[in-house]
Formats: structure tokens, C-alpha cells, sequence
């Protein structure tokens, strides 16, 4: 056990308390000016905004993805059910060439998008894009469970209470996957904040307008501005903590609703 | 309301859970349905509920076609098993919740569901718990509030699948009593499913016996138990003592040895025979139908139960009062009070 | 008499006509109880398929076509570049000491996590979840801090002519990092529903804690284990944020696959670049299909009754 906690400390805590320590190097007036840079608010902007609007997606479409594997029954279920894990399996810089050779102008969903004047790869869209690719397991295999589990005889219940089909999953089916929604919401969230190889393939990378944080750490990096890279990396990590936190209460919550059987 | 059933079928792939089921439950009824586990008892209560259809027959309220009505149109007030309550919602929510799904043009303004819901959770002397959630309850307060929410749509019927099975033994004995003043009170015919005898004859007015998908016997819980209607009936109800015999020319075999036993009226071959544990008479060697050694006794409350070896090579166990002595070794004669053979 | 049987007939007709559309209308309504209705379905169906296509297969059949978009012959001639024999090389390697250093140590941290109480915990437990919610960008850095020429051992591995940045031990280390979480987050739960009972036998039985683990533990959990080592390999042969910070981008040298495809893209050497891909894309493939595997055998070692 002791054996444990140092092996820990050793692969995540010091590299980590490393990072800590760096920040503190800087004073607090040379951290606010990286921060309040343009360039670095750009980034955090379109990190944190684009990856909040693809959870969203994920969390619209897992739910509706989640719905048609675990209740209905189709040709090609189990096919589609392995898919879902791809962008997790699939390297990200595999996944980054691949979908950018795909929504590039001349690319199988590119030229037709192009010809409706809709330009996707080398913009935010398509960060957008990738992000949502990346998100996608995460809310379909934190809420599939869940729903597989459900008791039938909740949905019986309501039934014979008189809701209709409509009440019964507004008012009783949601509510119960509530906690496992939000959870995939927070993952996916996370994931495409800190995404980096799938997302700079396509995103063209234009500062202030298709540049990520990850990247900006990055050039900060190869340019040994490492005090604009531990900022950057600072405020990205004081996030994934918030978001690791608020996971585990939701996760508390749901046990909460537990019933003790 | 009156529910008729006539000739219900009802399979699951080869299984044949219902396999022609007629009865009739009258209004105001407290019925029960008994029997063990997979004698179609509840697949007959989830038919007349609406969630689950036969795949042949009827189902009658009050004369009319049921089936020609969903589950949310019978108005029937279902307890599950597991009691299904709402996690996410308060006691209270949970109560009102069939109010607030009714169709807009007859759903009840706020003030009168809060005074109808208020009104449940007294009947059902839990109203100081509306607001918390169904994990912070205890299974019987849980099995209380599902009932008062099935009774919230004002229920022509009510429903219960194994309203005391997740219980333990003393909140159980509580809450059969407890029900059964319920159902006096507010008188709506009622069916609960159940496996445990004891249930069904302490709180129903009647009794209907399943097994293998057919009602073997219906009756009052006396009839039930005084005079089964079949083998399957003895066995299942209260302890018996079952022996196989062979009747042959009026006379009862068990092994090779004739039993003083009437025979009148029953057909010849194998056939068994049933004994209630109390209705065994100990008398001295030689005085009774059978014979045995006392192998093994202990008290066991009002009774000493004894095993004994009957000489026909059958181990059986008999109840006899404790002023009777009875010890390992001795030799005694038995004589049954009350007995039936069946065939078979 | 027979008039009033005549009757009855011709009235039932038309009863047991409306009787059946009444039957079928409540039909429907069972379905509704725990479904939809048909074309709700189907659209939620449609849905369903059109955006996993679109988001994830297409991508994956792109990789594929654009890798023999120039035939066969050119797909086999990028991949025996020397470069691209180097860089697959590298990875193996790579991942084989990544996968083994964190096989050890989550075998012992879910032991650890699910077999005691012990002060810590739950902060333990988010410990090893950190990797998964840091950016891999992130994990590269805090490695540049700690080694790099200004980082913390920066000059004292300079001192020492110990290289780890832009060399194999940085790319290992990063590696082992962001695949931390893996074995460990396989096996907790695991271990936590196998409780303490079949140990505790064990010992009493008079079998010391080594062979309790490698005699009652082990083969308790060896398909958690298997599982939790192909999802940590699938990664760490894969990763390239982390990588891609720390590596250097030395030709022939510290460039792992990933980071060859982004090389051969930014060069417009497609072919090459997407055959290198294909091969990834691949692991990536079977890695999902030996987990399909693996799961059904996870959950037959489940006791069926607890459903």
C-alpha cells in the first residue's frame, strides 16, 4: 500500500505539484496579463465555448442513440453498439487526418457541405465537429447502462396511473437518468476542452479565431514561453478538477437514489 | 365493480403461464391469489391491470370488454411488487403524480390535489413524511405510500403483486392487518397475489389456488383449508403428511400393509394420501391405522413434533399436544382424525 | 326459438366486429405503455444511425480508402519506409513498457482501493481518474517542466548526461502517465463486488498474502485484468498530445505513429501518411472487438442472480 501511494505520487502527484510550483514562480500580476491577453481569452474562448456546445449535441444525440440501442431492435444493433466506441479506441491523429480529409472542400462530405456554402474543415465548425466526435461515448456509455437498468415497472406504474407515454418519459424517465446525463454531459465536456490531436488537423489554427488552448500551450512550448504555457495549463487543470468533483457528487447523487433493496 | 375471466390463455415462448382461467370476483371483494411461484398468478394480475394481454379469452368489469381498454384507461390501481416509487420524487409527488398526469380537461386545480393528496397520506398515516424521498423510507412506509398512490386515481380496482414480500417478518404481520382495515374502509374490490399461505387466509375473503397456470380451488379461506379440492391444494396448504398408497378392492395400501382406512368411492391404483400434522392421534402400539417408532422429538411452541418411522419404511413428522409423552424409541400407534386420498 | 337464434347471430356479427377494432385500438395501447409508436421509432432509429454513420464510420472508412487511394503496392512501400519502421518499432516498445509498469501498479492500487479502508481513499480514487480529465497537452507539459534544460531536474540530468526529454524515457513516461487510470479503473469495481471473503478463506486456510493473491485474486479477476491491458495498450500505442509535447519530433528517433502521421500529413505525403493511419486505425479495430469479447466473459463470471 505504501508501495501504492508512492508509485501515485510519483507518476501523477510530483509531475503535477510541478506544475503547481511553476505557477507559483509567476506573480500574480504576470499571471493575469498571459491570461488577459487576446490571444490566450481567444483560445480558452473557443476550447471552453465549442466544447460546451458539442457536449450539448452529444448529450441530444447519445440520448437518442442510447434510446434505439437499449429499447429497440433493429438490424445492425450490436454493429452500431460497437461502433459508439471508436473515438475512443480510434488514435486521435487518426481520427484528426481522417476528419479532415473527409469535411476538407474536395472530401466526401466536404464538397457537398461546400456546395451549400458551408466551409468545415480549417474553421471553428470544424473543431466543432471534432469535438463532437470525440464526445460521443462518453454520454452514450454513462447513460446506457442506466436506462438498461431502469425498472420496467416504473414505466408500468405511470402507466397505470393514466400518464401517457410522453409524461411517463418527461416527467419519470428523464428525471431518473438525470444524474447519468449530466455526468456524460461533464466527460464529454472535459474530453473536448483537453482534446488536442483530433481537433488541430481540421481547426486550421488561425489565432484568436480557430486556435485551442492545448495548441496555444503548444506554440507557447516550442517558442519556451514556459510561463504562458503554465498559466494556460493552470486554468485547464483547475477546470478538469472542478469537473472530476462535480462528476463524483453527481455520481453521489445518483447513488443516493438508490434503493436500499 | 364486478371482473369476470373467462378462459384465459396466456404463453411465453413454451411456457404456458395461463392455461384457461375462469373466475369471478365480486364487488367489494378482498381476493386472493395463492400459489407458488410460477402458477400464473401474476401474469393474471398484470392481464387484468392492462400490462400484459392474453393471448385468448375475456376480461369483463362490470360486464364490459376490458380488453378493448390500455392499462392508463382501465383506471386500475396497480402496487408493484418492488412498489416502483419515483426516486426523484417526494412522497408527496409521488401521491399526486396520477392527479397531475390527467388530461387537462378534467385535471384538478393545485389546491384540491394538495387537499386529496393530504388526504391519502392520512389514510395511509404517513403524512409526516411528504416531503422526503422514497430512499430515506423504510420498505413498509414504502409499500403504504405505493398504495396510496395507486388509491390517488380513485381506482375501480385495486391491485397488489406480493404486497408483503420484500418485508420482514414483523412489519409484514402489521401491515396484513392494517390492510385489511384499509380495504373495510374504503371497500374497493381488491386482488393480491401471494405465495405465502399464511397471507392469504389471514387477509382475504377469499382464496383462489393456481398452480401450473390453472385455479385448482376457490373458496373461503376455511374451505380452503378444510377440505382442499385437490392433492395439489393439501400439499400446499398447511403442513401435511403425504404417503403414497395403492387402493385396490376397498381396501388402502400403504406397501404391502392394509390400512384401516375407509375406501368408499375411490377409484383403484396409485393414489396419495394426505394428513394433517395435528390430525395424527398418538395412541398406544397397535391401536391405530398406522404404526411406528418415535425417532426423534422436540417441542416446538404449542406442540412437540415428533419423527417417526412408520413400519411401512416412511419417515414421517406428526404435531402432538405437549401433555402427550412422547420419547425417542417408543413405539406407537397412529390414527388419523382427518384424511384424504386423492388420486394420482 | 330459432327466430330468436337467428337474431342473436346477425347482432353478434357486427359486435364481434367492433370488439375486434376495440381490441386492436387497446393493442396499440399496451404498446405505448413501455414504446412508441412506430414511426417515432423509426426516426429515432434513423437518427441514430445516420449520425454514428457520418460521425464515426465514415471517418473510419476515410483512413482506409485514402491509405490505398494509390493501390496496393504504394500502401506496402509506405510502410516499408525505414522512417515508418522505425516509428512502429518505437511504439511497440514504448507501449510494452508503458502497459507493464502500469500493470503492476494498478493491480496494486485496485487492490489497495477495493480490499482496505484506509485514510485517502476517496482522494486516491480521483487521483487515478486525473489522467483521463487532463489534457494530454497538459501531461506533456508538466514532464517538459520537471526535465527540460530549465525544468526542476533539468540540470542535474544534464550533470549526469541522462537524457529524457526528446528520448524514449520522456515518451514512455508521458505514455505511462495518460494510460495510468487504465488497469486500475478495470479492476476496482471488479474486486470491490468480489469482496474480501474468498481471501479472508484463503488465509485462514493458511496461505500467505503472496499466494492468496497469485492463487484466489488473480484468477478471480484475470479477464479484468486482460481487459484493463488492452484498453492501456489501444491508448498508449495511440497517444499523441502527451507524446507530441515531450518526443522532439526526432526523425528516426523519437517519433512514434502517430506522430509520423502527422509529419507525412503536414508534408502532403498522404499515402504515407493515412497507411500509417490504416495500421492504427486497425489496433484500433481489433482492440474493439477482442473488448466485445472480453466483456461477454466479464459478465459470465457475474452471479446471474444478482438480476
Amino acid at each position: 500500500m505504501g508501495l501504492t501511494l508512492s508509485w501515485l505520487s510519483v507518476i501523477i502527484l510530483i509531475p503535477l505539484a510541478g506544475l503547481f510550483l511553476k505557477s507559483l514562480e509567476l506573480s500574480p500580476e504576470q499571471f493575469w496579463n498571459i491570461l488577459s491577453s487576446r490571444r490566450t481569452l481567444n483560445a480558452l474562448r473557443v476550447s471552453f465555448g465549442l466544447a460546451f456546445a458539442a457536449a450539448c449535441v452529444n448529450l441530444v444525440m447519445g440520448s437518442i442513440i442510447v434510446w434505439a440501442l437499449v429499447r429497440y431492435r433493429f438490424p445492425g444493433r450490436r454493429l452500431f453498439d460497437a461502433i459508439v466506441d471508436v473515438p475512443f479506441a480510434l488514435p486521435t491523429a487518426v481520427a484528426g487526418v481522417a476528419l479532415t480529409a473527409l469535411f476538407a472542400e474536395k472530401g466526401w462530405l466536404g464538397a457537398p457541405l461546400a456546395a451549400l456554402g458551408i466551409k468545415v474543415a480549417f474553421t471553428p465548425v470544424g473543431i466543432f465537429v471534432a469535438m463532437i466526435f470525440i464526445g460521443i461515448p462518453f454520454v452514450v456509455r454513462t447513460v446506457q447502462p442506466v436506462l438498461q437498468d431502469l425498472d420496467p415497472e416504473i414505466e408500468e406504474a405511470a402507466g397505470s396511473l393514466g400518464a401517457n407515454r410522453w409524461q411517463t418519459i418527461i416527467r419519470v424517465i428523464l428525471p431518473s437518468l438525470a444524474p447519468a446525463l449530466l455526468t456524460g454531459l461533464a466527460l464529454a465536456f472535459a474530453r473536448a476542452v483537453g482534446e488536442y490531436g483530433s481537433v488541430i488537423f481540421i481547426a486550421g489554427n488561425l489565432p484568436n479565431v480557430s486556435e485551442i488552448a492545448p495548441l496555444l500551450i503548444v506554440i507557447r512550448l516550442s517558442e519556451y514561453r514556459y510561463a504562458d504555457a503554465t498559466a494556460i495549463a493552470v486554468v485547464m487543470l483547475v477546470v478538469s478538477f472542478v469537473v472530476i468533483l462535480t462528476v463524483n457528487r453527481l455520481q453521489r447523487w445518483a447513488q443516493s437514489r438508490m434503493p436500499a433493496r | 365493480m364486478t371482473i369476470e375471466v373467462r378462459n384465459l390463455v396466456k404463453t411465453f415462448g413454451s411456457f404456458k403461464a395461463l392455461d384457461g382461467v375462469d373466475l369471478k370476483v365480486n364487488d367489494g371483494e378482498l381476493l386472493a391469489l395463492l400459489g407458488p411461484s410460477g402458477s400464473g398468478k401474476t401474469t393474471l394480475l398484470r392481464i387484468i391491470a392492462g400490462l400484459d394481454w392474453p393471448d385468448s379469452g375475456e376480461l369483463l368489469f362490470n360486464g364490459e370488454d376490458a380488453l378493448a381498454q390500455g392499462a392508463r384507461e382501465r383506471h386500475v390501481g396497480f402496487v408493484f411488487q418492488h412498489y416502483a416509487l419515483f426516486r426523484h420524487m417526494t412522497v408527496f409527488e409521488n401521491v399526486a403524480f396520477g392527479l397531475r398526469v390527467q388530461p387537462r380537461a378534467i385535471r384538478k386545480d393545485e389546491a384540491t390535489i394538495r387537499a386529496r393528496v393530504k388526504e391519502l397520506l392520512d389514510l395511509v398515516q404517513l403524512d409526516w413524511l411528504s416531503g422526503r424521498y422514497p430512499s430515506q423510507l423504510s420498505g413498509g412506509q414504502r409499500q403504504r405510500i405505493a398504495l396510496a398512490r395507486a388509491l390517488a386515481i380513485e381506482p375501480r380496482i385495486l391491485l397488489l403483486d406480493e404486497p408483503f414480500g420484500a418485508l420482514d417478518a414483523k412489519v409484514r404481520k402489521e401491515l396484513r392487518r392494517w390492510l385489511r382495515s384499509l380495504h373495510h374502509e374504503i371497500h374497493v374490490t381488491s386482488i393480491f397475489v401471494t405465495h405465502d399461505q399464511e397471507e392469504a387466509l389471514e387477509v382475504a375473503n377469499r382464496v383462489v389456488v393456481m398452480d401450473k397456470g390453472r385455479i385448482e380451488q376457490i373458496g373461503s379461506p376455511d374451505d380452503v383449508y378444510e377440505s382442499p379440492a385437490s392433492a395439489f391444494v393439501h400439499g400446499f396448504i398447511g403442513e401435511s403428511i403425504e404417503l403414497p398408497v395403492q387402493v385396490e378392492g376397498g381396501i388402502v395400501r400403504l406397501g404391502d400393509r392394509p390400512l384401516a382406512l375407509a375406501a368408499d368411492g375411490l377409484a383403484p391404483g396409485a393414489s396419495r394420501l394426505f394428513v394433517r400434522r395435528h390430525d395424527m392421534l398418538v395412541g398406544p402400539p397397535g391401536s391405530g391405522a398406522f404404526e411406528g417408532a418415535v425417532q426423534h422429538v422436540r417441542n416446538f411452541g404449542p406442540v412437540q413434533r415428533a419423527e417417526v418411522a412408520l413400519s411401512g419404511g416412511k419417515t414421517i413428522e406428526i404435531d402432538a399436544p405437549r401433555d402427550k409423552e412422547l420419547r425417542a424409541g417408543d413405539t406407537i400407534g397412529l390414527e388419523p382424525r382427518r384424511y384424504r386420498i386423492f388420486a394420482g | 326459438m330459432t327466430m330468436q337464434m337467428a337474431d342473436s347471430v346477425s347482432l353478434a356479427a357486427p359486435d364481434a366486429e367492433a370488439r375486434a377494432k376495440a381490441r386492436a385500438h387497446a393493442e396499440a395501447a399496451r404498446d405505448n405503455l413501455r414504446t412508441e409508436p412506430r414511426p417515432v421509432r423509426i426516426i429515432i432509429i434513423a437518427l441514430a444511425m445516420i449520425f454514428l454513420s457520418i460521425f464515426v464510420v465514415l471517418p473510419l472508412v476515410v483512413v482506409f480508402a485514402q491509405a490505398f487511394s494509390k493501390g496496393i503496392l504504394a500502401y506496402f512501400a509506405a510502410l516499408a519506409e525505414p522512417e515508418a519502421l522505425a516509428a512502429i518499432k518505437l511504439t511497440l516498445i514504448v507501449a510494452a513498457i508503458s502497459v507493464g509498469l502500469n500493470l503492476v501498479f494498478g493491480l496494486v492500487a485496485a487492490w489497495a482501493i477495493a480490499k482496505f479502508d484506509f485514510p485517502g481513499k476517496i482522494f486516491l480514487i480521483t487521483l487515478i481518474d486525473l489522467p483521463f480529465s487532463v489534457s494530454p497537452v497538459i501531461s506533456g507539459l508538466v514532464f517538459v517542466l520537471l526535465f527540460g534544460a530549465q525544468g526542476y531536474f533539468g540540470s542535474w540530468l544534464r550533470d549526469h548526461d541522462i537524457q529524457i526529454l526528446f528520448a524514449v524515457p520522456g515518451i514512455a513516461l508521458a505514455t505511462t502517465f495518460v494510460t495510468f487510470p487504465f488497469v486500475a479503473r478495470a479492476l476496482i469495481p471488479l474486486m470491490q463486488e468480489q469482496g474480501t471473503q474468498e481471501e479472508e478463506a484463503a488465509i485462514s486456510l493458511g496461505a500467505s498474502g503472496l499466494q492468496t493473491f497469485f492463487r484466489v485474486t488473480l484468477p478471480n479477476i484475470k479477464w479484468g485484468v486482460l481487459y484493463g491491458v488492452l484498453l492501456c495498450n489501444a491508448r498508449a500505442m495511440g497517444e499523441f498530445g502527451a507524446v507530441s509535447v515531450v518526443s522532439g519530433h526526432i526523425r528516426g528517433e523519437t517519433n512514434t505513429m502517430p506522430l509520423l502521421v502527422e509529419i507525412l500529413y503536414n508534408e502532403y505525403q498522404f499515402v504515407a501518411a493515412f497507411a500509417i493511419a490504416s495500421l492504427l486505425a486497425m489496433l484500433a479495430l481489433i482492440t474493439l472487438i477482442a473488448k466485445t469479447v472480453l466483456e461477454r466473459h466479464l459478465h459470465e463470471g457475474q452471479d446471474p442472480s444478482d438480476h
